[in-house]
């Protein structure tokens, strides 16, 4: 049985070894810039619109809708 | 810097789109017949191919790995290009990934019914479609890990380590559950038996859920939600944190399927501590994905898209704090074996999963087409319908739940149970199931809702294959980048750590089961299968009865009055592939062949039964099996099932195959003869009599020492 109270003791030394390494990159300023990514993932579509040759001649009309739409609700 | 021009290709993902429309209405449907055959059990018609027990895998199977695997699949192949500013990394790779899932799928559909299975849970597919499966994931990794390569931004968006997890996660979950003996094509042994399979099993059933329908569709949500509410989700460090944390949590906690299971104390202990902390990494994704909608709720107002994604990640918050309290030991006395259980996985599935994918797909859809969604009202009758089909479905599911198990468990006055008849306590419940049919109802008439849908938008736009981008190329990794920032820019040392991280997990809890024989008390009256009684066992597992009858006698005194002694570790040693079951929709089945034990029946009666369940009860929800007492036992496969048996360690003596046949005769003809004696004319080398002699051999091996001390 002593086997299993030393992987018990090597699993609780990993998960230990885990939490420094968070602790210590929170600390160092691992996650300083943590808010950029979450931006950025936004723009791809704004991009693909204007760039985008179908999106170009299909998208305007579409556009057109919603706001006529708006405007009628309006 | 120079910027790159470069095209994105949507075909591949419109058509895992597509494929996931397909085999979502399959996998509901599916559904919807199996539940309608538990009230009417003579709904397949005689037919074999159909029964509850072949079909209830083919439900599983295609809701996981065809809904769900090609929902995953859509958002990776969507997501991903776009994320990491580069198409895939080949398109011929992503066109056999496509492809090759869809020939599993439909080689799943078409074994399943044939009863060609493994008899493990969620995991029923035989070997040469294992090895497929293997081979496509394979190539889904290098696709995936080959785009991650050539990116063009530095940093990964977290939605993609989700994927990276479960990628690797699955691979290592799918090859270690599924390792089996072939003993001939499309019929192959565990090579674990009896607990040790158990606890593969369901640390593969566990983390199937955890990484096949968790952490890849946390990948979708943290993709989809913050473009169709167009914020950023709320909190990027949350989600590192709480990414890191469900990864190295997760995979501990697959011994709460097994609470009062015959397996080690320790083990089930260690699976509740880690479950209950599970809540936490599990509602940081649910506030993340919540919290994101703030200041756009009106937005949810208007958009179905947003909505379905709402009660998605609701549904997900609901049985993430669920489940951590089902694996509570007190907790699980009462929902394990009931249909608590499927109430349970069902808010999972019909809501967290289900609703996902609709939210993507209705997303997606214009986006393809580049025109504006046919309806939005019929989307939204879509979604109240699913909503609403969802709660028909759980709700009351959990009263049938607790319900069946208070009966269970209930005693009179005078000590005896107050339900000795097991059909009462289903009759009892059998309302709740019709409600469960009309939840079903409701939600698969709204997935043809979007199915009409989806193709009405795709006939009002034009398919826009190629979508144009450009991105500065990557430069060299800065001296001064932090640590985590160079963990992200190195995906295969990324992948590797994530590895370990479940490994370790997973090697601590599996190393000592495997090492420690005090795990398994050895039973010295514990013997193998005779012959009969395996082809017999096998006949067993091809026909699905371990999705209704468990095989596991808890440490309860209401089951040991009602099924007899406990089930012990070392009953099951011989067990390739355990069957001890999830849900008892019948009665337990442990102790079946106990001579003066509670269940004891003759064989004639279980050979009437068998025949014709409603014969022996008129109310039984059995179907009849009377192509079992005309399909005769495949003999001749036997010396290679001994054989394969003595090489995973089964004690037969040494060169027993040769005479095996002879063995398997001499018991078959003395069951035929005892029928006969009985009134009832069937050959000796009919299926049924195999399956007689498993099922009085059930259970007994413990307690032959009480009794004649011989088997």
């Amino acid at each position: 049985m002593s086997v299993i109270y030393f992987l018990i003791g090597l699993g609780i030394l990993v998960a230990g070894g885990f939490l420094f390494a968070f602790i210590w990159a929170v600390k160092s300023g691992q996650y300083d810039d943590d808010y950029t990514p979450s931006v950025r993932m936004l723009f791809d579509d704004y991009k693909d619109d204007s760039i985008n040759e179908p999106a170009q001649t299909t998208e305007p009309k579409v556009n057109n809708k919603e706001n006529a739409e708006k405007s009628n609700n309006n | 810097m120079a910027i790159e021009k470069f095209t994105y290709d949507n075909r591949i993902a419109k058509y895992f789109a597509v494929a996931t429309v397909l085999w979502g209405i399959v996998g509901f449907l599916v559904g919807l017949i199996i539940a309608l055959e538990i009230l009417f059990p003579g709904l397949n018609l005689n037919l074999e191919f159909i029964t509850f027990g072949r079909l209830r895998p083919l439900h599983t199977n295609a809701v996981i790995f065809a809904f769900v695997g090609n929902g995953i699949f859509t958002a990776v192949y969507y997501s991903v290009p776009r994320l990491l500013k580069t198409p895939m990394f080949s398109d011929l790779l992503s066109r056999i990934h496509f492809w090759g899932w869809q020939l599993i799928i439909v080689c799943a559909a078409v074994t399943l019914p044939l009863g060609l299975t493994t008899g493990k849970e969620y995991a029923e597919l035989e070997f040469p479609i294992d090895i497929l499966i293997t081979l496509i994931w394979v190539v889904f990794g290098w696709n995936l890990i080959g785009t991650l390569i050539k990116r063009r931004t530095r940093h990964i968006y977290v939605a993609i380590w989700f994927f990276i997890s479960a990628l690797v996660t699955v691979a290592v979950l799918h090859i270690t559950n599924s390792l089996e003996l072939p003993v001939k094509f499309f019929k192959s042994y565990s090579i674990y038996a009896g607990v040790q399979d158990a606890f593969v099993q369901w640390w593969y059933g566990h983390n199937a859920v955890a990484f096949f329908l968790t952490a890849a569709y946390l990948g979708l949500m943290y993709y989809f939600i913050p473009k169709a509410a167009n914020r950023p989700i709320y909190s990027y460090k949350l989600s590192i944190i709480h990414f890191w944390a469900l990864i190295f949590l997760y995979i501990w906690a697959g011994p709460h399927h097994l609470l009062y299971s015959s397996t080690p104390d320790w083990v089930q202990a260690l699976g509740v501590v880690f479950s209950v902390v599970l809540i936490a990494p599990s509602w940081g994704g649910m506030i993340n994905g919540l919290l994101t909608l703030r200041g756009a709720w009106d937005k949810v107002r208007e958009d179905p898209v947003l909505k379905m994604f709402v009660v998605g990640v609701t549904a997900y918050g609901m049985a993430t704090l669920e489940g951590p309290l089902l694996s509570l030991k007190s907790v699980n006395a009462i929902s394990h074996f009931t249909d608590w259980t499927i109430a349970h996985v069902h808010i999972g599935a019909l809501g967290w999963n289900g609703m996902m994918t609709f939210g993507m797909l209705y997303w997606l859809f214009p986006r393809f087409y580049k025109v504006k969604l046919y309806s939005k009202s019929l989307a939204n009758t879509h979604f109240w319908l699913a909503t609403l089909g969802m709660l028909f479905f759980a709700i009351p599911l959990y009263f049938a739940g607790f319900t069946q198990a208070l009966m269970w468990k209930e005693f009179t006055a005078e000590g005896y149970l107050k339900y000795p008849n097991f059909l009462e306590t289903y009759l009892q419940i059998r309302p709740m199931h019709m409600f469960r049919v009309v939840g079903g109802i409701l939600y698969l008439s709204g997935g043809v809702l979007m199915v009409i849908n989806l193709l009405k938008t795709a006939k009002s736009g034009k398919f826009a294959r190629f979508e144009d981008d450009q991105a500065p190329a990557l430069e060299k990794p800065a001296v001064t980048e932090k640590i985590h920032r160079r963990l992200e820019g190195k995906p295969v040392a990324f992948a590797v750590l994530a590895l370990i991280a479940i490994l370790i997990g997973s090697i601590i809890e599996f190393v000592p089961l495997f090492v420690i024989k005090s795990n398994i008390k050895t039973i010295a009256s514990v013997k193998p299968y005779t012959p009969l009684e395996l082809q017999g066992r096998d006949i067993y597992i091809k026909e699905g009865c371990y999705n209704c009858h468990s095989q596991m006698v808890r440490p309860f005194r209401s089951e040991v009055e009602r099924y007899g002694e406990y089930s012990k570790s070392g009953e099951s040693v011989y067990d390739h592939p355990f069957q001890w079951g999830s849900r008892r929709t019948g009665p337990d089945l442990a102790r079946e062949g106990v001579k003066g034990g509670k269940l004891y029946k003759p064989d004639a009666w279980h050979y009437e039964h068998l025949v014709n369940p409603q014969k022996t009860n008129l109310q039984s929800i059995m179907p009849a099996y009377p192509w079992l007492a005309k399909k005769e036992i495949d003999i001749a496969s036997t010396p290679g099932k001994i054989k394969a048996m003595l090489s995973l360690g089964v004690p037969y003596p040494a060169g027993f195959e040769s005479s095996a046949v002879d063995d398997l005769n001499i018991q078959a003809k003395s069951i035929a003869a005892g029928l006969q004696n009985a009134g009832i004319q069937v050959d000796y080398n009919r299926q049924i009599i195999a399956l007689i002699a498993y099922m009085q051999r059930l259970g007994t091996d413990v307690s032959a020492t009480a009794e004649t001390g011989i088997k």
